[in-house]
């Protein structure tokens, strides 16, 4: 397959996200406009941060006046899960140069780890050719979320009930179809009814934290249902 | 805000983004995971995608949502059940969006 087609191909895997991001990119630009922000600064929010969770919240602290450190302090708890994707693409990133796992570092996302991610285990994407599926990803992502935050601008205000429609629930449907696959071993289904219960239960914590510790419990219920299998097997 | 402060606020976010994605690929080529750890990431893909929509799936403004007029919570439901009978992705996928608009127009939301 030429590069081209694995950049293709990760687009592909990414097209339902990137049609449930839609609705987020225009939501950010008009509402960054109707914080009274210019659209330089909301393009390069959207464009050097590249951050979509951490951009809402920033939008928030801005409104409220809020210091500096505050808002990069926010952004910093905000983002902390990337390290955990960081952490679990390493090993097939290691082999590439430096300037390019800068690029994928960058691009790193939710989604686009989200896609990219899983054709690894499903033997999709290789160490020769994985790196250009996620590019593809990145790309594509970070295209619609551009574009989409320049709409959002220029629309002005708040595009009226755009965000009711729940064009978001393409991410939900996406994001099933991609954890489904793995629930086939008590250690997977292990983690995976605890990050539904921990992550509801933990919701109302402030800056993400009720996701980063779900996740955290979700992964060590796998780790220890794993290690007891191993043991006994 | 003047333009100093909207350059340092980009700046900031920007430096503590890249930082937390970059900081580990920076050192990969060096870098060795002992095994437990590898072992254990191998569930973040399923923790951290679960524990995002979970709560977007089972609660609402109002709390705890499981209940079958709750059109996020049907569609995701309609997707679970879909996928762990065919495990098929795109299937998954659209069976549960038409769920949760099916249930959405019903309502009338």
């Amino acid at each position: 397959m030429t590069p081209w087609q694995d950049a293709r191909r990760g687009v592909f895997a990414s097209l339902p996200m990137i049609i449930g991001g839609i609705p987020f990119g225009l939501l950010f630009g008009s509402l960054a406009a109707a914080n009274g922000l210019s659209i330089g600064f909301a393009i390069a929010m959207s464009s050097i941060v590249f951050a979509g969770s951490a951009q809402f919240v920033a939008l928030g602290l801005i409104a409220a006046d809020a210091p500096l450190w505050i808002i990069v302090m926010t952004t910093f708890v905000v983002n902390l899960r990337h390290i955990l994707y960081a952490a679990d693409m390493l090993r097939y990133v290691r082999h590439l140069p430096l300037w390019l796992r800068a690029i994928m570092g960058f691009g790193l996302t939710d989604e686009t780890y989200a896609a990219v991610r899983p054709m690894y285990d499903m033997g999709s994407a290789t160490l020769t050719n994985g790196h250009r599926i996620y590019l593809g990803s990145f790309l594509a992502f970070y295209i619609m979320w551009n574009i989409t935050t320049i709409l959002g601008v220029l629309a002005g205000e708040y595009i009226p009930g755009i965000s009711e429609w729940g064009l978001e629930f393409a991410m939900v449907a996406t994001f099933i179809g991609i954890v489904v696959p793995y629930l086939k071993s008590v250690p997977y289904w292990g983690a995976f009814i605890v990050a539904v219960i921990a992550s509801v239960f933990l919701r109302d914590l402030p800056n993400n934290l009720g996701l980063v510790l779900a996740t955290l419990l979700a992964v060590l219920t796998g780790f220890v249902l794993d290690r007891r299998q191993r043991k006994e097997a | 805000m003047s333009t100093f402060e909207a350059v340092a606020i980009i700046l900031g976010m920007f430096l503590v983004t890249f930082s937390i994605r970059f900081v580990l690929f920076a050192g990969a080529h060096k870098a060795n995971i002992p095994d437990w750890l590898e072992g254990a990431l191998k569930f973040v893909p399923v923790a951290v995608l679960t524990a995002i929509i979970a709560p977007m799936a089972l609660t609402d403004d109002t709390g705890m949502a499981i209940r079958l007029t709750n059109p996020w919570f049907v569609g995701a439901l309609v997707s679970v059940i879909v996928g762990l009978l065919f495990q098929r992705q795109l299937l998954t996928i659209s069976l549960g969006v038409v769920a949760f608009f099916t249930v959405k127009l019903m309502l009338g939301l």
